[in-house]
């Protein structure tokens, strides 16, 4: 079979495809989106016969994945480093409940933070629910790695993570397919007490996990994706994951490398290799993208001999992406630099787009807040968080999905006045939702602007659940309706638009205002579309 | 045969259609492909960069290390700059010369062109000239694909074939507009 060109992502979204996947769940969010959006666009998800319209959150996203599961059907979660904090709930009940239906949830990592808030590293999230994780290396594996995670997940009926970082979600290569496998049948969970987690089933299940424990690390330690690579020079050997190992061949001529290597990509960690490295060359390089995760394990907190090396004795940093050059200093190979960047290059930061609807509303918004001073606008996830670089300097706070609202409030309740947040749509329905109860709940003093582009725009344009409800959703939590506005972003509207503003700033209570134009980048493809169609 | 490509411009100037063109026509030859992509938050107007590698060898890295490229193909002079720790001694730098200019402190454009004269092996080119005189101003991505084509070490009727299905389903006109720009950009390229 010929190779298709494949983003790891699209590796991912194919593999699961060719295994019989019967529905993808997600939310946007970078390095993540292409796996969904592949699937969407595939021929199955065209046709409806593979669910993979978005869902309102990762937590919603697991949640639906394990009732797929549940119904015997093979489902994916697909999610980045930080959305697995949201679905961490079901996510570590999940390995509690085990799969019936082959599950596997996907994260993909940000390391350096490329479009993040951290560099959080998620297998330490699999390791916390006992559950295998794989690594892979390069687009290739990150296919034969999906394949092969719907029959672990089904053989040891265990949700099975898929750890993917930024540079391959996003890197593209060949890949050779495998054969289409059908989807499974419907077949409901046989074990009536499987998915009910009262404390009395709950222990039964949990010693149930800790028992396969075993069972995973022999499947590690068996694993095509884990290889010992002996070498000639046994003065060192390396430890290399994921895509960390493509680093370090790099630095070798046709992959030839003196030392020993053991390529890791399955966890839990095979110790049986570990401790043959171990003895046979003494001392051992660790080069992982991400925590100290292996390195940790592998040295416990002594090292008193310093025979582990890694990013936690500094031979490599200890934060942000690995590359080939980080990797040749830690094996004490010369560094290459080409020439240096002149000194007139200078940064050119993300932006928010001429004529983004956001740009009126902050202009706006700094306006009616002139009177108030710096520091009482509280913002959120997406494109809007441009908003706190100039020239509009207009937020003050920017720390997770939903936390605008609710850490409005916590000044609030602090004795701060006024307290503005502000949201996007989608952001809004993925977690903004029940930190607005809250203010209604204690008719706390806070003014809400939803920012409705009528999508998700930072992630490329994706459908918003908010499209058109904002307002009765904003009702029906309880707003008063006289204080639920929506209003035009345009310049030719500011005026209006700030006196509403004022005004709500200054009401002792709950207010939303909804400045409401749609996204430039799809109302561009909208209208293309459109001209295409009548031509 | 390995060739290690710095692609550079501003969000939306199209560097990934140039990864996209030269990918199809390498991998037609049975060549190992890697190409590293920018997506998500740097896309809005911000610089992004793409590495892009090309071998007959089994490919490591995603990541080109420093100090190993081939060449810069940028669509934009400043941002072709920015990626010279890439460019190996020899390396070609091949970039089109009109300023994107959309941050309020962007150097002098004097300045830039004779910091772009100092690079050993310079191509520097009004792309958007030639690609708005040629009819289509969004295709000087086509004319910097040209003028860094005779360096690419694939047969330029291949390349030519990839572009000609890249476009195909935008209609034939599109097609020979953009085969017009790459060819000007090579012809300008050559002359060099």
């Amino acid at each position: 079979m010929s190779k298709a060109l494949f983003l790891g992502d699209e590796a991912v979204a194919q593999a699961a495809l060719d295994a019989g996947l019967s529905g993808v769940y997600a939310y946007p969010g970078t390095p993540s989106t292409e796996i969904t959006e592949f699937i969407q666009n595939s021929k199955q998800g065209k046709a409806g016969e593979v669910h993979s319209i978005w869902a309102g959150n990762e937590k919603t996203a697991m949640e639906s994945a394990i009732g797929m599961s549940y119904a015997g059907k093979r489902a994916m979660v697909c999610m980045k480093h930080v959305g697995l904090n949201v679905a961490a709930d079901p996510f570590m009940n999940s390995s509690i409940t085990g799969a019936n239906g082959g599950l596997v949830v996907v994260v993909a990592d940000d390391p350096s933070m490329h479009s993040s808030q951290d560099e959080q590293d998620s297998r330490y999230y699999a390791k916390f629910a006992l559950i295998p994780c794989f690594e892979p290396s390069n687009q290739q594996e990150a296919y034969d790695i999906t394949y092969y995670a719907f029959e672990m997940s089904e053989k040891f009926r265990t949700p099975v993570v898929i750890r993917l970082t930024t540079r391959l979600s996003h890197s593209r290569s060949g890949v050779e397919r495998k054969a289409e496998r059908p989807q499974n049948p419907l077949n409901i969970e046989k074990d009536p007490k499987q998915f009910i987690l009262l404390p009395a089933n709950a222990r039964k299940h949990y010693r149930k996990l800790l028992d396969k424990q075993v069972d995973f690390e022999n499947d590690s330690l068996n694993s095509p994706f884990n290889k010992y690579i002996d070498g000639t020079d046994k003065s060192m050997g390396i430890i290399a994951s994921g895509i960390a190992f493509n680093y370090l061949m790099e630095n070798f001529e046709g992959g030839k490398c003196p030392y020993p290597v053991l390529k890791i990509s399955q966890y839990p960690l095979p110790s049986k290799l570990i401790a043959k490295m171990i003895d046979e060359c003494g001392k051992v390089l660790i080069a992982e993208e991400g925590y100290p995760f292996i390195e940790e394990q592998v040295r416990g907190v002594l090292n008193r001999t310093g025979n582990i090396m890694g990013r936690l004795s500094g031979e490599l940093p200890r934060d942000g992406e690995l590359n080939p050059n980080l990797v040749a200093k830690a094996l004490g190979l010369p560094d290459t630099y080409g020439a240096p960047v002149p000194e007139l290059v200078v940064p050119r930061p993300p932006a928010l787009c001429v004529g983004c609807p956001h740009i009126d509303s902050y202009t706006a918004l700094n306006k009616a807040m002139e009177k108030y001073g710096k520091g009482k606008v509280f913002s959120d996830i997406g494109c809007y968080t441009l908003g706190a670089l100039p020239p509009y300097n207009a937020i003050y706070t920017t720390v997770d999905m939903g936390a605008s609202i609710t850490m409005a409030k916590g000044a609030a309740d602090a004795g701060l006045r006024p307290c503005v947040a502000v949201i996007g749509d989608s952001t809004f329905t993925h977690s903004g939702m029940t930190s607005l109860l809250d203010c209604i709940y204690e008719n706390t003093p806070v003014t809400v602007l939803i920012l409705d582009n009528s999508t998700t725009g930072m992630t490329g344009g994706q459908d918003s659940h908010a499209l058109g409800v904002l307002g009765e959703i904003c009702k029906g939590l309880g707003v008063k309706e006289e204080h639920i506005h929506r209003i035009n972003p345009l310049k030719g509207h500011l005026e209006e638009n700030v006196a509403i503003i004022e005004k709500e700033i200054e009401y002792q209570g709950v207010s939303v205002i909804i400045p409401t134009r749609e996204c430039i980048q799809t109302l561009s493809r909208r209208m293309k579309k459109l001209q295409a169609a009548k031509k | 045969m390995k060739i290690d490509i710095i692609l550079a411009g501003v969000g939306g100037q199209g560097i990934l259609s140039i990864a996209t063109i030269v990918g199809a026509a390498a991998i037609k030859r049975g060549m190992y492909m890697k190409q590293a992509e920018v997506h998500g938050m740097s896309q809005r107007g911000g610089d992004v960069q793409s590495h892009f590698r090309l071998s007959d060898q089994p490919i490591a890295s995603d990541l080109i290390p420093l100090g190993k490229a081939d060449m810069i193909i940028s669509v934009e002079p400043m941002e072709s700059l920015r990626y010279l720790p890439w460019l190996k001694k020899d390396g070609w730098l091949i970039t089109n010369d009109q300023p994107f200019v959309n941050i309020p402190n962007y150097p002098d454009f004097d300045a830039l062109k004779a910091e772009l004269a100092k690079v050993q092996n310079c191509v520097a080119i009004n792309a958007d000239q030639i690609a708005k005189d040629l009819g289509s101003a969004r295709s000087s991505n086509m004319v910097i694909l040209g003028a860094a084509s005779p360096y690419l070490q694939l047969p330029y009727e291949e390349i030519e074939n990839a572009v000609r299905e890249n476009f195909a389903r935008k209609g034939e006109d599109i097609v020979n507009v953009n085969l017009a720009c790459m060819k000007a950009g090579r012809e300008l390229a050559e002359k060099k």
